[in-house]
């Protein structure tokens, strides 16, 4: 039967919805136990969320001061001696976060890894994407060996987090860590707009808006629609908005109930971030774009007289 | 100090990867292959580690095919100094590839190793964390800048919340993200002088490396396709179609 531990993610004291959608995942897999490792340096209210979500069976934590900030040469050690001998699988989300950490795990583990787990086809059978998700593999790991993997945040919903109270159990590690690697600092884009990863509408501008004054009709926008910002990455390398609100192959994969695409070609790259967002909706001067192959709704114009017209629609 | 670059070469970005009809695969066969995107960036960022002296040597890295050697002397032609070719015909994992790139290490000692962030075939994302792993070294992933300071580097990294820096000693392995620099143009005369510079050939079974393809890949199927939506007159015909579904 499998154990799975899960590791959390979470950030200035609050667990990232990430590990709610590796429960989801991990319920898939029909083990016997979901358990969750919180490594922080001070665990306790991360570890109390985590103990709410449904399906898991305990938490764990490690309480360090090397776990202040999320260091994958720190934590890596220490999820290996957790992982060893105790589980079957180990799943940690496919954030930054998580494919900075996962594959040092793995090497130390001495096993492969599947990165972007999008489904579950029996306890070491997944699918992934490959090619930015013009393909879709089914591996298969071998089963004497523990597995580590990622799993894709867009194709899975967040768990529940309504019944349960899973015990907590403080573990000491005596683990040697290293020193090469110190953390400095996160400059961390300030907005009290809906986090790009969990919003539920998602408005993103491209290379046409220009300027990031013009992005302010973007911004407008999504405050009436209460939806998160993103950007294609032309948007980005223009310096129009910062590199975290970037969307696609390379920047943050997403699946919000409305994605809306404005002044966006719909490159590859850029279709493989939204491919799971429910409807989307694009504006394009341009009718032969390749965003409208995708787009449910599709609107031709220019977004400089469209995009305010819509905001004051939606008011 | 030496600089060890990965250098894979991939089926380049602009194809379209079809599925082969019976699912055993992807149609390969006659598709551009190009150098990968991101190993593009980290040779870029080798190569101007070296103009400003501080390093003296790159060496790119391919393990691949025998045919690779056309690609080999395109990294050289960038700029490159020698190249190692390890030969094989399968394509590796991460895990072996990792485990390959240490017996180059091993051998060359360099100060840093940049790899790309990830290939853009397997798209895995793995390989130099897992090195720096099986090196007990630091990494630096997802970089955005880079700065020497003696013995340590400070990184940039993208992270989802934003940037972190971070500062690592040396030697470490770095993985490059899109932003960290354009790479230059490959100039004519450059790639004359690439035809003198040396590359060392080694098979991958004379590595002694333990194999760590352990995945077996048993079916490759198309993505699932989105319907073609409808296209709306103006803003009033989207507004109504977005309440009529809810969503407004
Ligand atoms: C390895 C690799 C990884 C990549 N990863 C990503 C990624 O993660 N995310 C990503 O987005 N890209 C990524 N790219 C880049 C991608 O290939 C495209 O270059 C990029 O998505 C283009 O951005 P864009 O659509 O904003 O710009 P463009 O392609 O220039 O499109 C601009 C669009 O705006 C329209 N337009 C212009 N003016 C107006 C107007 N006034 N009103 C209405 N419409 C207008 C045009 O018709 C056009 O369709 C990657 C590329 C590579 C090689
Ligand atoms: N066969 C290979 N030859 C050279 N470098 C490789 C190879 N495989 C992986 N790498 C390096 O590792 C990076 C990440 O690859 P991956 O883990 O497969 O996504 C690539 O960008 C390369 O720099």
């Amino acid at each position: 039967m499998s154990k799975i531990l899960i590791i959390a993610e979470h950030l200035d004291g609050k667990l990232n919805t990430s590990t709610a959608r590796c429960v989801t995942c991990a319920r898939d897999i029909k083990a016997e136990a979901i358990d969750v490792l919180v490594l922080a340096a001070d665990p306790a209210g991360v570890g109390a969320d985590a103990a709410k979500i449904d399906g898991v069976t305990k938490v764990l934590t490690a309480a360090r001061a090397e776990n202040a900030h999320a260091l994958a040469a720190m934590l890596a050690p220490q999820i290996a001696a957790v992982a060893k001998n105790s589980y079957t699988h180990v799943l940690l989300p496919s954030t930054t976060f998580g494919k900075d950490l996962a594959p040092r795990v793995a090497a130390l583990l001495g096993v492969a890894q599947v990165s972007d787990i999008m489904a579950v086809d029996g306890a070491h059978a997944f699918k992934r994407p490959i090619y930015a998700g013009n393909a879709i593999v089914t591996v298969e790991a071998p089963p004497n060996e523990q597995l580590v993997a990622t799993v894709r945040n867009a194709s899975y919903a967040t768990a529940s987090s309504a019944a349960n109270a899973a015990p907590i159990e403080a573990l000491a590690l005596d683990v040697a860590l290293p020193t090469h690697t110190r953390f400095i600092e996160l400059v961390q884009g300030k907005s009290d707009r809906p986090d790009l990863q969990a919003a539920a509408r998602v408005v993103s501008g491209g290379r046409a808006l220009g300027s990031s004054d013009n992005f302010k009709i973007i911004y407008a926008l999504a405050d009436k629609l209460g939806a998160a910002v993103g950007a294609s990455r032309a948007a980005v390398d223009a310096g129009y908005v910062p590199s975290d609100l970037q969307v696609g192959q390379t920047g943050k994969i997403i699946a919000p109930d409305l994605y809306v695409a404005v002044g966006i070609s719909g490159a590859i790259q850029h279709l493989t971030g939204i491919k799971d967002a429910g409807t989307i909706v694009a504006i394009n001067k341009d009718t032969e774009a390749p965003i409208f192959e995708v787009a449910d709704f599709g609107l031709v114009g220019d977004l400089f007289k469209l995009v305010p017209e819509l905001t004051a629609a939606v008011g | 100090m030496k600089i060890l670059v990965g250098y894979k070469r991939v089926v380049d970005y602009n194809v379209r990867i079809q599925v082969k009809p019976d699912g055993s695969g992807v149609i390969t066969d006659g598709v551009k292959l190009s150098a990968n995107p991101f190993d593009d960036i980290a040779l870029e960022e080798a190569l101007r580690l070296r103009e400003k002296g501080v390093a003296t040597e790159v060496i790119v890295a391919t393990i691949g095919p025998a045919d690779a050697q056309a690609h080999i002397r395109n990294g050289l032609a960038m700029g490159a100094n020698r190249a190692i070719h390890v030969v094989t015909t399968d394509a590796i994992q991460p895990l072996t590839a990792a485990r390959a790139l240490l017996k180059l290490v091993e051998k060359e000692q360099p100060g840093i190793v940049l790899l790309g962030k990830q290939a853009i075939d397997d798209d895995c994302n793995q390989t130099g964390q897992m090195l720096a792993a099986l090196w007990d070294r630091p990494q630096a992933t997802f970089a955005s800048k880079i700065e020497i300071n003696g013995n340590a580097a400070k990184v940039t990294r993208e992270v989802d919340a934003g940037l972190e820096t971070i500062e690592v000693d040396l030697p470490a392995v770095i993985t490059a993200d899109l932003r960290l620099n354009e790479p230059r143009f490959i100039k004519l005369p450059d790639i004359m002088k690439a035809k003198s510079k040396p590359i060392e050939t080694l098979q991958l079974a004379d590595l002694g490396v333990e194999s760590g393809d352990h995945l077996k890949t048993t079916r490759y199927a198309p993505p699932a396709k989105r319907q073609k939506g409808v296209m709306v007159k103006d803003v009033a015909e989207l507004v109504s179609a977005l309440k009529s579904k809810g969503l407004l």
